[in-house]
């Protein structure tokens, strides 16, 4: 492979946003401006289409691994892609496109700082899925806090300040730790190349001490209960452009790194603490789904239901079994793909109405009717109906967690059902029943691309759901293998 | 025969000191001519320096009193080149308050001849000869602007603070001469016996006054009121100039004297980086004066300057002194953007004033914004490769206690570095700055934010240079 694409993915963004930067901002360059973006982002995502054609499915080795001397005889810039991390690469090269074409009305002062932020952030997502360095990983990871800070803290509602505090002070708070486990490593074993610590494995004794500073990291970042309160105030006042990017993807960073790092790296301390890792996704799967159950406000609502369906997500990884993780996998790719519909949803009827509250609507479903037969496609999916990628992701955690705890698996699937209510609750209430308001009648239905942008995310969420097998396919033999290298070391000790 | 062309930069240096005096007095009207002429001698310094370090291994000069090795020169070099910096960027800020003299110049490169000399000291007296010529000119300095009250304040409370502490340190050099029988270090490092007791106080007495100098904590207490009260040029040169001596010569003391006496002095180490990584994060949270709330982010700063220190390694060593080289970087980016915000001959320093600068001045407030989140330490900027190399070092050595707290006060210290951010970028505009700064403004605050934004691409060469530095 002579051609580095990966690096390319990560820096096309980059390129982009730089255009954008030296070229004057003013009202006239605002059409430019967001083409620029759009060309590089839409680029970008045929270049991860692209890799995802040349990617072969019937290996779990690293493939486009490129390999570059960064830091003298200490780190190595590395990156490369394997089944788990190539979903996500597309995912987020999907998602960009589709933001920077939703922001018409919503954002009008300083529009092109903004894209400059959304595309930056866009290359230090691609830059976290693909690296296979320690400090590489570390290093995109937490770069991302400084876009995002300014995405809320800019363009986001009016507790904007707030929210962007917590944000990045949670986050930070977490990400810490995993900088002393990473430097740790590197003490340890000499290395932070993530494939070498798989071929070296680490130490028994040092392996519950790196996994929990991982896990205070991922934990935040996921995020599980009790460290999400972070989550619905970052969603609430952030603009929905920044609520989409921060629910379908910077949400599955941590579920990523579970995957790679805690199972990879440290399989002996995961055994270990499967039980925590079980009992805090009960508790946030049922626990916040009761909190979802009583929000007055839709954002807040989506986002405590992200809460719980990452609480499925880690459920899932943690049953080590090959469904609990491949359905981890789909679920984090159809919350992405569903959870960014849905805060669109709520982002079109916050256009006209200047509201996020629920009991401003009801039955506008005679008014505007494109928007509520989409709206509950979204819904349903997000509360798993069979047809939908919600259910392939739900059902496959479930049957990884009836083989491994069946009491878990049982909890947990109670909280599918608290799911289905709250979210056709909401849906009952905004859009079914009387109008309550007569300014309703005002609203006006989809424009072109905004159902251009939700259609292209139902597509996608449907197809997947009646046919799951491209992304199966993907993810399979890599999971296997991960699998396989887990039972080896659980074995030896 | 002594090799004086080891010492030319400094003899060069004091000859030209002498000759600014005499022209100063004689010519009327030359502080422009002046201040050209000693920016050119800092330059020339500079250069000289460093040919020597290419040509010479380390020597020792008049009787083993004057060290000269690639340590002291990369310092000195360093040191220059700040000192320089600060010159060509204060020119305007000293016009407005026309306070632009002829002794501002001159007072900054004596006290950088007194830098130099620390620099170079292997002998406690050659040392505090040097420690004393920097300190008298940066007390003059500090009250330049001797029409205001605050900067008259600021002088007199660092001559009296700053006296103390020199005295406790005499009395270490005297407690260590009189149990050593020298003043010399190598012969203190062979001659020194842990089993004496007055031996820890000397050196105990030494590591307090040394703090007092790079203004670590529980000793700080005089940094945020100089730092505020002093003109803002001066500010800038206090912040950088003289902790690069200061730390060059706690190196030093530590690591060849006090070498064998590791157990006595790593504790206190570890304690005052501690101290002061917690305590210049959370006292700076409560500030509203920007040049304070530097004066309690540089006392964090050198807080993990200090734990690099405390690893005893050559790696600890090194990673301290990158350190202070991006601090410096950042920090005369952060002051250029000080000195910018001028509005009628007026200059601005509360936190404030600088509410809404975004909307007004983008290209400013976005270098701000670089140099903040790199001060914090946030990734991928030459601030977290700052900590990175510590935390690294401090690891290599097994203190994950002084690791975790370090960390975490860092993640004290970014609320206070966002709700700068906040008040720029979140907050509602006020009136524009004037935009008519000065070329070498302009210059420093693209440089210094395009090697911070740039650093991650190049990280080798600045630690190739300073791998070279072995001091154990």
């Amino acid at each position: 492979m002579n051609f580095p694409i990966l690096s390319y993915l990560i820096l096309l963004p980059t390129i982009g946003s730089l255009f954008i930067f030296f070229t004057k901002s003013n009202k006239e360059n605002n059409i430019t401006v967001k083409y620029v973006a759009l060309f590089t982002s839409l680029v970008n995502f045929f270049l991860s289409i692209y890799l995802w054609i040349l990617f072969d499915q019937s290996t779990s080795e690293f493939q486009f691994v490129e390999d570059r001397i960064w830091i003298e005889s200490f780190i190595n810039y590395k990156v490369g892609v394997d089944g788990i991390s190539i979903l996500f690469i597309v995912l987020t090269t999907f998602i960009t496109p589709l933001c920077i074409i939703s922001i018409n009305n919503s954002i009008k002062n300083r529009l092109s700082e903004f894209l400059i932020a959304v595309l930056i952030m866009e290359s230090f997502m691609i830059g976290v899925f693909c690296s296979l360095d320690l400090v590489v990983f570390y290093l995109f990871f937490e770069a991302g806090l400084i876009p995002m800070f300014l995405i809320i803290g800019i363009w986001g509602g009016t507790r904007r300040v707030y929210s962007a505090f917590k944000f990045f002070l949670f986050t930070l708070l977490g990400s810490v730790l995993m900088l002393v486990a990473i430097i740790s490593i590197y003490w340890i074993s000499g290395t932070t190349d993530v494939i070498q610590l798989y071929e070296l494995g680490i130490d028994a004794k040092y392996q519950n001490f790196l996994w929990l500073a991982f896990f205070s990291s991922f934990a935040v970042k996921t995020p599980m209960w009790p460290v999400h309160t972070w989550l619905p105030d970052a969603h609430v006042e952030a603009p929905t452009a920044g609520s989409v990017l921060l629910a379908a993807i910077l949400l599955k960073m941590a579920g990523y790194g579970f995957i790679r790092f805690s199972l990879g790296l440290f399989p002996i301390a995961s055994e270990t603490f499967t039980p925590l890792i079980y009992t805090l996704s009960v508790i946030a799967i049922i626990f916040t789904s009761f909190i979802a159950l009583m929000q007055e406000d839709m954002k807040k609502l989506i986002a405590y239901s992200s809460v719980a369906h990452m609480g499925f997500v880690t459920l899932g990884i943690f049953t080590i079994q090959q469904q609990g993780i491949e359905g981890s996998i789909i679920q984090m790719i159809s919350h992405g793909l569903v959870s960014a519909a849905l805060f669109l949803c709520v982002g079109v009827v916050y256009d006209r109405m200047h509201s996020r509250l629920i009991n401003t609507y009801g039955g506008i479903v005679s008014i505007i009717p494109k928007y509520s037969v989409l709206f509950m496609l979204f819904t349903l999916a997000a509360l798993g109906l069979p047809g939908t990628s919600g259910f392939v992701g739900e059902f496959l955690i479930l049957m990884g967690a009836f083989k491994d705890n069946f009491l878990v698996a049982v909890v947990a699937s109670l909280g599918v059902i608290i799911g289905a209510a709250y979210m056709l609750w909401l849906y009952k209430r905004v859009v079914f029943g009387k109008l309550v308001n007569s300014d309703l009648k005002q609203m006006v239905d989809l424009n072109k691309s905004e159902l251009f942008i939700l259609t292209c995310l139902a597509i996608p969420t449907l197809f997947f759901g009646f046919y799951p097998d491209p992304l199966l396919n993907t993810i399979e033999v890599s999971i296997t293998d991960l699998i396989e290298v887990y039972n080896i070391n659980i074995m030896h000790n | 025969m002594i090799n004086l062309e080891l010492i030319f930069p400094e003899i060069f240096l004091s000859l030209s000191i002498m000759f600014l005096l005499i022209l100063g007095v004689f010519k009327k009207n030359s502080s422009t001519l002046i201040q050209n002429i000693s920016l050119i001698v800092l330059l020339i310094t500079a250069v000289i320096t460093f040919n020597e370090t290419l040509a010479i291994n380390q020597t020792t000069l008049f009787n083993d009193s004057i060290i000269i090795d690639y340590f002291s020169s990369f310092m000195k070099i360093v040191t220059l080149i700040a000192a320089f910096l600060v010159l060509l960027i204060s020119t305007n800020y000293l016009k407005t308050f026309k306070i632009f003299k002829i002794e501002y110049p001159i007072l900054i490169l004596s006290s950088v001849l007194g830098m130099m000399v620390m620099i170079s000291s292997n002998d406690l007296i050659v040392f505090y000869m040097g420690l004393e010529l920097q300190s008298l000119a940066l007390y003059v300095l500090a009250t330049f602007n001797r029409d205001q009250l605050k900067s008259s304040e600021a002088g007199l409370k660092y001559f009296v603070l700053s006296a103390l502490s020199s005295g406790l340190l005499l009395y270490g050099c005297s407690l260590i001469y009189g149990f050593t029988g020298s003043t010399n270090f190598n012969v203190i490092a062979n001659q020194l016996n842990s089993s004496e007791y007055m031996i820890t106080f000397g050196i105990v007495f030494i590591l307090v006054g040394l703090a007092f100098k790079i203004s670590a904590v529980p000793f700080h207490m005089w940094a945020p009121d100089v730092y505020e009260g002093s003109p803002t040029s001066v500010t800038l040169f206090f912040t950088m100039v003289p902790k690069i001596a200061a730390l060059t010569v706690f190196i030093r003391f530590l690591y060849v004297p006090f070498l064998n006496l590791i157990d006595q002095w790593q504790i206190i180490l570890i304690f005052l980086s501690i101290a002061s990584m917690l305590f210049g994060a959370i006292a700076a949270i409560g500030q509203t004066n920007i040049k304070r709330l530097i004066a309690y982010s540089s006392i964090g700063h050198i807080g993990y300057t200090l734990a690099g220190l405390a690893t005893v390694s050559n790696d600890g060593i090194q990673s301290s002194v990158i350190y202070i080289t991006i601090y410096i970087i950042m920090n005369l980016g952060l002051f250029s953007c000080l000195l910018m915000m001028k509005r009628n001959n007026k200059y601005y320093e509360n936190i404030e004033d600088l509410s809404g600068l975004s909307k007004n001045h983008p290209l400013l407030s976005f270098s701000l914004l670089i140099i903040l989140f790199s001060l914090a330490g946030i990734p991928p900027l030459a601030g977290f490769f700052a900590k990175f190399y510590i935390f690294k070092s401090v690891l290599e050595q097994s203190m994950y206690f002084l690791a975790i707290v370090g960390l975490l006060s860092t993640v004290i210290a970014a609320f206070y570095y966002l709700r700068i951010i906040k008040i720029i970028y979140f907050d509602k505009e006020k009136e524009k700055y004037d935009t008519d700064h000065s070329l070498w403004l302009k210059l420093s605050l693209t440089a210094s934010t395009l090697l911070i934004l740039m650093y991650f691409i190049f990280p080798n060469q600045l630690i190739e240079v300073i791998s070279r530095i072995n001091i154990i």
